[in-house]
């Protein structure tokens, strides 16, 4: 059998998913499937990692072609544009003109339903809180045929049960957003090296006034005094002019193919996560560099996700709130590099206090740990640990990077599930809510 | 400023060739049957910036509605220089073989719309002794297999009747481009399920396209694999072609 083109980033779980191609915004949904469970799911550009994208048994709909601009406010920076357009596409067509993304996560090859399906963040947290708050307004298509404008202030349930939603609500056909002004495509940024957790606290402090963009790479290996030691980045948007060659909109190398085993493993990390460390000598190094580099280095390296072979990988990123958060963290990444297992790179970063319009929505105040672990059968009971850990401290899990979550868990970080359910649509559902969706026996 | 013409505008090639011609700041009038798309794709277009994305909604079927296209479109445009035809349809080869009115359908759709657009377009263009026209055929024209000879006749009479334009308007300084895509994934072959590395994107395809306009190529084939491909399909004795299942 084919390989099925709709999977998660994560490549895992791997199923035979349908899809149901969408081309144009006015059309309506595609009616019943024929067979018992016909439920919907939108399907953007698989960027999420888990199960959040997949509807077993059902089908997604690919919006990958609903990929046209409505317009764009040159002035204003507002823009409106179909939920298929890949965020790479808005930034080549917005950069020239001056504006930027208000929130980038750490692809650029996210569609924009799908930013606001999961409401997503960036390093500046902190300054912009999430993508759902820079939405202005967004057409929702129910099953039952009926077409939403949802805004603050209009349909505002709506608005709020969308944005972080997870494509539950319905299907978002178009969304208007608020950019951010820029003066060019460059970006000042600092590399500071930290040698431990209390540093990387403090080092946020510091820099979360100054910096619009802030975030750590940890060593996720080292253990003893050298426990999370890592490279702590912040930047601003800098106003020189980029004489540099021209950048594509295409990863310059990539991954060719899965290899039979996972590339990633207890030697590779320790290696890596070393020589990643000691690569910077100076203790600061301050350099200029395109937003490409500084926002999206991964995208780089088209296909990254195949180096943790056929199994793929799991996703792990968590909210740790309060002081008890960042005693928790300590534990947490005594336990990660304890197991032997976790990632070349691991992300640091403490979240602000915006909050997101979204009711759903992932961040909130205090430090947030994302790192990927090769897919095997020990990794599963590390991350019931980690699960374990981020409940006593009452924080939460990311649904757009999880694969295995207990239901549980899940409603245990998203007190507001219940109150979220009611905004379903009752013909769209996903794997992931069926998992996490139901009542805990 | 290129002032262009796209007919079957909401095309996926199309689109994707008109995305082109607007980041270059081209002029643009589109056509295709149906108004909600084509406003989807004019807007589109400006936001990426065409300098104009005017438009006519017209059943291409309805020939007698072509001099209305041909003047609406010399009336929006300040001087045309390029025409792309793109639209088609990939009709279902076994209802054409059960139903006369079906291949008939086929045939007027791909070959006779455009040779009752193109010949009024073709004399403006030789009038004014400059322009391309860019036409999308396929490979399916090369030959007429089992699995799709109604589309393939069309296809197949229509290259035939853009050689001898092209040899007709050679002297007038006119361009004539045949383009044969191989397989692209399109809504147009949304339903085919199994999608191979023989697949290709139509973006990749309206590059191909945007290039051999430049280089005023005749025919060219998109992606450049299948002219091999049809190279050894055309060289294959009849004697023994007609045995096999394509």
């Amino acid at each position: 059998m084919a390989a099925s083109i709709y999977r998660s980033w994560g490549r895992f779980p791997q199923i035979d998913q349908r899809g149901e191609p969408l081309v144009w915004r006015t059309d309506p949904l595609p009616g019943p499937g024929g067979e018992e469970d016909a439920s919907l799911l939108p399907f953007g550009n698989g960027r999420s990692y888990g199960d959040v994208c997949l509807n077993r048994g059902g089908r997604v709909l690919d919006t990958r072609a609903l990929d046209r601009f409505i317009r764009f406010d040159r002035e204003q920076g507002i823009i409106r544009c179909e939920s298929g357009v890949l965020l790479a596409a808005l930034l080549h067509l917005v950069v020239p003109a001056g504006w930027f993304l208000p929130v980038s996560p750490g692809t650029r090859y996210a569609t924009v339903g799908g930013a606001l399906a999961n409401d997503v963040h960036g390093k500046n947290h902190h300054y912009a809180g999430t993508f759902g708050c820079h939405v202005t307004a967004f057409e929702l298509l129910r099953s039952d045929g009926s077409r939403l404008v949802c805004t603050p202030e209009e349909n505002s349930e709506l608005f709020s049960a969308t944005i972080g939603g997870m494509g539950l609500t319905g299907l978002v056909t178009w969304v208007e957003l608020q950019l951010r002004r820029v003066q060019g495509a460059l970006l000042k940024e600092e590399s500071v090296k930290f040698s431990n957790l209390n540093e990387f606290f403090r080092l946020s402090e510091l820099s979360d006034g100054n910096f619009e963009y802030t975030v750590a790479w940890v060593d996720c290996v080292s253990r003893g005094d050298s426990l999370g030691r890592g490279l702590f980045a912040r930047a601003n948007h800098d106003s020189s002019e980029y004489t540099g060659r021209e950048r594509s909109d295409k990863p310059t190398v990539s991954v060719p193919f899965s290899p039979p085993v996972s590339l990633v493993n207890r030697w590779s990390l320790k290696a890596f996560n070393a020589f990643y460390y000691a690569r910077q000598r100076e203790r600061k190094r301050v350099r200029t560099l395109h937003y490409q580099s500084f926002f999206y280095p991964l995208d780089s390296i088209g296909n990254w996700n195949r180096i943790y072979g056929p199994k793929g990988m799991l996703q792990y990123q968590c909210l740790l709130p309060g002081d008890d958060g960042r005693k928790m963290l300590h534990e947490m990444m005594s336990t990660i590099a304890g197991s032997g297992n976790g990632s070349f790179l691991t992300v640091l970063k403490v979240f602000g206090d915006k909050s997101s319009p979204g009711m759903m929505s992932f961040p909130r105040p205090g430090v947030t740990l994302a790192l990927d672990f090769q897919n095997k059968p020990d990794v599963f009971r590390l991350l019931d640990r980690l699960d374990a850990m981020t409940r006593e401290v009452g924080g939460a899990v990311y649904p757009a990077k999880d694969a295995r979550m207990s239901a549980e868990s899940f409603q245990a970080y998203f007190p507001a599930w219940q109150e979220f359910a009611e905004h379903i649509d009752p013909g769209f559902s996903s794997s992931f809510w069926r998992r996490v969706g139901g009542e805990v026996l | 400023m290129s002032q262009v013409l796209i007919i079957g505008a909401t095309s996926a090639i199309a689109q994707a060739v008109a995305r082109r011609y607007a980041e270059q700041g081209a002029n643009l009038f589109l056509v295709a049957r149906d108004a909600e798309r084509l406003d989807a794709v004019a807007d589109d277009l400006v936001v990426r910036g065409a300098a104009g994305a005017d438009m006519l909604a017209a059943d291409l079927t309805d020939l007698d509605r072509h001099p209305e296209i041909v003047a609406a479109a010399l009336d929006g445009l300040s001087g045309l220089d390029t025409i792309l035809i793109a639209h088609g349809v990939l009709p279902d080869q076994h209802a054409c073989e059960q139903s006369a009115r079906e291949a008939l359908h086929s045939i007027d759709v791909n070959f006779l719309s455009v040779v009752s657009l193109l010949t009024p377009l073709a004399n403006q263009l030789a009038d004014r002794k400059a322009g391309v026209i860019a036409v999308i055929s396929s490979v399916a024209g090369d030959r007429g297999r089992q699995s799709n000879y109604i589309y393939g006749a069309a296809k197949s009479g229509l290259d035939t009747f853009l050689e001898g334009l092209r040899n007709r308007l050679f002297k007038s300084g006119v361009h004539v481009l045949t383009i044969k895509p191989g397989f692209v994934a399109t809504p147009m072959t949304a339903h085919i399920p199994e999608r191979g590395a023989l697949w290709a994107q139509p973006e990749d395809i309206a590059a191909g396209i945007i290039k051999a306009i430049e280089k005023r190529r005749n025919v060219v084939y998109l992606p450049s694999f299948w002219a091999l491909i049809m190279l050894i399909i055309r060289s294959i004795p009849e004697s023994i072609f007609k045995r096999l299942s394509l």
